[in-house]
């Protein structure tokens, strides 16, 4: 039911475990429904250089997930947070309809790890 | 690569002496069984060759075995059936918080054209207490219905102390004892039950075949209408080479019962030890006693059913979930959660359920196997973190 890239992703996820340097880190959904996200970001003049994620989850989540830290290597704060869950999963070559959903959250917790970072920065700026 | 099937409550290999007996029935003696002439008439000595196997297995008469499309048809004719029959009597149904959907579906259907179920709770183990059903029961009661043994946990109800309950209140009484085929014994005048389901290929026959035991003397017109088999009860034309499948393979469930399932349980125990006593936070779900000798239902804290379902597939261990992204509602399995898990635990429960083709071998495999793909799994997971306290 999963393709090949999901599967692969899922059994080899990329950027894997945490940042000990992370200066964004977003988590997002919750053990209730399944999937938990969290991704570490390290942000050096507006550019993410580099990235981890943990996730609870399925299949689906764990390989979104790891596309998703793939995706956003490297690229400016503005186009990470152009990368839609569409993009992911497009990336992935698709996902079965039931598991759209668990797709969303690769997006949001890019958008909460960015969120986090911006919210340090103007913390700093203030102090 | 050698895969290991660990999932035999959602099916099993097909006997291949249940085969051989059944072949003849697709080639030599396709006749219908209807039919006046001799290919019609082997066909018929064969389905009720069947029926007397099915029977004996279950301490009853022929008479009161009715061949149908399996577990969830026998379900649904019993459940619909006496419950439309009984209506002017009264509307209320006791049944329990862990049936299969087969039972709960028809009785969620029930509820919308008006009857009222009573939904017993179990105990941590999924143990029903008969002397809450006691206490449930009202003037207008008109069917109880209880699981067997449970398909997920593997708990096994005390199917004759409810029997005795139902018989002294004149209720009629309804068990789906799909699991319970060949894994336990079954006797449908010790459990004082009126109907009881049964499924072929959760014994070794063949799938897309069944019977629902209806004991002499119930209310319980048909649910297939059409021809007159099954005596005007169940119509459609006989799955012939099915129901000698069934009879066939209800038989040698029976006769190799004990052996197997002393053989099934050790193993069962062996991997439960094993697991229990290698990988921490780790619980059995479901009665450390009164439980299916083929199952082992794990809680793993910290991940995701499907997650280890895929890896476990992937070392080439088949199993079964009941987590969320496996059932495709974002809710886990109704069971877990009447057992009193947390969502967040029911996510990561793992079933494995064993047969007599499983072996020693295989069950050390999967005794390293699965606490290094939990091992990995938790690593990635956000929950479990080392020196964080997450409160599970
Ligand atoms: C307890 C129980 N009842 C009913 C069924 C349905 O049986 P069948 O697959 O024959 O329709 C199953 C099998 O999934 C079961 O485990
Ligand atoms: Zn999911």
């Amino acid at each position: 039911m999963y393709s090949d890239k999901v599967m692969d992703h899922f059994n080899n996820p990329r950027n894997v475990g945490s940042l000990e340097d992370a200066n964004g880190i977003g988590e997002v959904g919750n053990a209730r429904c399944g999937d938990i996200m969290k991704m570490y970001i390290k942000v050096k003049d507006n550019i993410i250089t580099d990235v981890r994620f943990k996730t609870f989850g399925c299949g689906a989540a764990i390989a979104t997930s790891s596309m998703a830290t793939e995706m956003v290597k490297g690229k400016t704060l503005e186009e990470a947070l152009r990368i839609s869950n569409k993009a992911v999963t497009e990336a992935l070559d698709g996902l079965p309809p039931a598991k759209m959903h668990c797709s969303v959250l690769a997006e949001e917790a890019v958008h909460a790890a960015i969120a986090d970072y911006k919210a340090r920065l103007e913390q700093k700026e203030n102090e | 690569m050698n895969r290991i099937y660990l999932d035999n409550a959602a099916t099993t290999r097909l006997d291949a002496e249940v085969l051989q007996q059944m072949l003849p029935y697709f080639t030599d003696h396709y006749g219908n069984p209807s039919s006046i002439y001799a290919t019609g008439r082997d066909a018929r000595k064969a389905v009720e060759e069947a029926r007397r196997a099915v029977a004996a297995a279950l301490n009853c008469t022929a008479q009161e075995i009715f061949f149908t499309s399996g577990g969830t048809e026998s379900d649904n004719w019993a459940i619909k059936g006496i419950a439309h029959t009984n209506q002017s009597k009264g509307k209320h149904i006791i049944s329990t918080a862990i049936e299969h959907h087969a039972v709960l579906h028809p009785l969620e259907d029930l509820q919308k054209q008006g009857f009222e179920v009573t939904y017993m709770p179990v105990d941590e183990y999924g143990l029903v207490n008969p002397a809450d059903i006691k206490k449930a029961i009202r003037p207008d009661t008109i069917l109880i219905s209880v699981i067997a043994a449970n398909n997920e946990i593997g708990t096994i109800q005390p199917i004759a102390e409810i029997g005795a309950i139902a018989k002294e209140h004149k209720i009629a009484f309804h068990t789906d004892a799909v699991q319970a085929i060949g894994a336990i014994p079954v006797d449908v005048k010790e459990w004082q039950v009126d109907t009881l389901s049964l499924s072929a290929h959760k014994f070794h026959g063949p799938k897309g075949v069944g019977a629902l035991y209806i004991r002499k003397g119930t209310r319980l017109p048909a649910f297939i209408q059409g021809g007159a088999q099954e005596r005007n009860r169940r119509a459609g034309t006989e799955n012939v080479p099915g129901i000698v499948g069934l009879g066939a393979a209800i038989t040698k469930a029976v006769t190799t019962l004990d052996e197997n399932a002393k053989k099934i349980a050790a193993l069962r125990d062996d991997l439960i030890n094993g697991i229990l006593k290698n990988v921490p936070e780790v619980r059995l779900n479901g009665h450390p006693i009164l439980r299916l000798p083929n199952n082992v239902n794990f809680a793993v804290k910290y991940i995701e059913g499907e997650a280890l379902l895929l890896r476990l597939d992937l070392a080439g261990i088949a199993a079964s979930s009941g987590s969320a992204c496996t059932s495709g509602s974002l809710d886990p399995s109704h069971v877990l959660l009447a057992i009193g898990l947390p969502h967040e635990i029911a996510h990561g429960s793992l079933r494995l359920t064993l047969s007599a083709d499983t072996s020693q071998e295989e069950i050390d495999t999967v005794k390293t196997e699965l606490p290094r793909i939990i091992n990995i799994l938790r690593a990635m997971s956000p929950l479990y973190e080392q020196g964080e306290s997450h409160v599970f």
